[in-house]
């Protein structure tokens, strides 16, 4: 019971960062109908952003760790933003007239220039974070086995509740979600209508990626190592959560993000750590299978 | 300028001036040299047989198409906009120019309130201070937003679908959806409205509804109103001005009584020496262009 406890904290702690970042990929295919392959690459320039903050901010001798800890947040989401907004205006806007496949193998380019830019500037080397928040409660004891979850994972969860809640309140109630939602269902039409569609679109790049850059601090703090290739793998993974959960439902990339990283946790408990992506990546292909339009996801309707 | 208003057969002010409009698609011209004018508080009609290019002269007005050739004035008491240089979002913002579709268009998974909603968006966004006192659910946005529900439910009211406030918008009947498809235009709050065949498939009651809301549109918001339409029940009994189209070109300009005398009006609809049978609908408007009186 306590291992499973245990396993179920971990696998909630990585859910939401999956989470996180599957909100990035199921948005922008919700509104514009492409996948953003370079999004998990948002994801690692988030992370990288945070540690050269955190860095800095040690250099100038700064060391009041709650504050740093906001600094860091606020100069990766804003740094991270503003490359997601830039990603979009220069490799998928001049694209949007074009044939449905153009943005996509932009989208994989971009991802190819992001991961090589940061290896050029920061090396190739791993880059080490001395963990910042430390400590945690017991939840549980019994035979020796214990069911402990850290602060940092706490902090982790709740702040991913808080910002999903922000987010669905965003999407549902804001004039903002709402030319999102428009937009999403007829581009056109919502032009009409005085909505500016590019500016809309762009916020989305930019929502998105702020949500990314929480997860790449997330990751930072949690691992305590990031590179330039973390990216591709949690970027693959958060799309599976994404597919999972129904892709283009916002909730359903909540939960597939969840799903997925519980999966992670259990397979990984009761099975083989090795083959954890295994794990992850068979569901995206059983799902595709008997599921295609994932769990929450509506069948796309043609229209005539 | 001075031409085209010289053709308004009425003496309103002139709302919508266009000069000269042409629009070509590679070597196929769609439009060929059409100026007219639309008078404010006034009900221009566009007719014309199918193919005239009627929906054309839409798609240049709202952005949709850049005219080849053309310049298309919005004469605003506040000032005068040029809609073939404009971006295409800006028309409704900032012209005020509104339209609605033959085929529907509606965001059918949003709430029927909702779709009237996000026709007030650009109101919406300036006092949500772009979305930061959104979400923070700040006075200044609550108040906004508390006034842009109650113009929708002003317009659900007069469009009779205050009951369906809350179904999704793709679920409503199609004449619901036509009357919701105006009733957002109107939230947009324009100075002129573009109705692309607003009667087509509806029954008669209903198209004499429309005609009533047209009409009172017209008397009580003070807008121009141009509209396209093959149902000459329609087209005779509330417009004050029509513009014919034909392959394009414009044959015949004038108040309804002209335009039901003109030869070359009736010629188009009949076709010129053709022996074969004409088509259901044509015979059917040609009979009603010349019964209805």
């Amino acid at each position: 019971m306590e291992y499973f406890v245990q396993q179920l904290i971990n696998g909630l702690t990585l859910g939401s960062i999956y989470g996180l970042i599957a909100i990035g990929y199921t948005m922008v295919y919700g509104i514009i109908g492409m996948i953003n392959f370079a999004h998990g690459d948002i994801y690692m320039i988030g992370a990288f952003l945070s540690v050269i903050t955190f860095l800095v901010l040690g250099t100038i001798g700064f060391t009041f760790i709650p504050l740093a800890l906001i600094i860091m947040l606020l100069i990766s989401v804003v740094l991270t933003a503003a490359y997601g907004w830039t990603v979009e205006r220069i490799a998928y806007r001049p694209l949007r007239g074009s044939f449905r496949l153009a943005p996509l193998i932009s989208a994989i380019g971009m991802s190819i220039f992001l991961q090589n830019y940061v290896q050029l500037l920061q090396g190739a080397r791993n880059k080490p974070l001395q963990p910042i928040i430390s400590g945690g409660v017991v939840l549980m004891e019994k035979d020796g086995l214990t069911a402990y979850m850290s602060y940092l994972q706490m902090v982790i969860i709740v702040l991913t509740i808080v910002l999903m809640a922000a987010f669905s309140y965003l999407i549902a109630k804001t004039s903002l979600g709402r030319a999102q939602r428009a937009c999403e269902q007829d581009r056109k039409m919502a032009s009409l209508l005085g909505v500016n569609v590019d500016r809309t679109i762009s916020l989305t790049f930019v929502i998105g990626a702020a949500l990314a850059a929480v997860a790449g601090l997330m990751v930072t703090l949690y691992y305590g190592v990031i590179d330039f290739f973390i990216g591709f793998l949690a970027g693959i993974k958060a799309f599976t959560a994404a597919v999972l959960g129904g892709i283009g439902s916002i909730t359903g990339a909540m939960l597939g993000g969840v799903l997925i990283g519980l999966i992670e946790a259990f397979w990984s408990a009761y099975f083989s750590v090795e083959y954890k992506d295994l794990a992850a990546f068979s569901v995206l292909v059983l799902v595709l299978i008997f599921r295609p339009t994932g769990l929450l996801g509506k069948p796309e309707i043609e229209k005539v | 300028m001075s031409e085209a208003i010289a053709m308004l057969p009425t003496d309103a002010r002139p709302l919508l001036i266009v000069e000269h409009l042409t629009m070509r698609f590679g070597g196929l011209v769609a439009i060929d040299d059409v100026s007219f004018a639309a008078g404010d508080g006034e009900i221009t009609a566009i007719i014309g047989p199918n193919g005239a290019g009627k929906t054309t002269v839409f798609n240049c007005l709202t952005g949709f198409y850049k005219p080849t050739v053309g310049r298309l004035t919005l004469n605003r008491p506040d000032g005068q906009f040029l809609l073939e240089q404009m971006e295409g979002f800006r028309i409704p913002q900032l012209a005020g120019v509104a339209r609605t579709f033959q085929n529907i268009r509606l965001f059918p998974g949003m709430s029927v309130l909702e779709n009237l909603i996000v026709a007030q968006h650009n109101k919406l966004m300036r006092a949500s201070g772009f979305t930061f006192a959104g979400l923070l659910g700040l006075p200044v946005y609550r108040n906004a937003e508390r006034k842009a529900v109650e113009l929708a439910r002003y317009w659900l009211d007069r469009v009779n679908l205050i009951e369906q406030a809350d179904w999704e918008a793709g679920n409503l009947p199609y004449g619901g959806q036509r009357r919701l498809e105006i009733a957002r235009a109107m939230c947009t709050e324009p100075v002129l409205l573009c109705l692309d065949e607003p009667a087509a498939g509806l029954n008669p009651r209903e198209s004499a509804e429309l005609n009533e809301l047209l009409l009172s549109i017209k008397a009580e918001q003070k807008i121009g109103l141009l509209l396209i339409e093959h149902d000459m029940s329609v087209v005779m009994g509330i417009s004050d001005h029509i513009v014919v189209l034909d392959y394009g070109r414009k044959i015949a300009d004038g108040t309804p009584e002209e335009i039901r005398n003109d030869p070359t009006v009736i010629r188009a609809y009949l076709g010129e020496e053709e022996e074969e049978a004409l088509p259901p609908e044509v015979a059917q408007d040609l009979e009603n262009l010349t019964k209805s009186d």
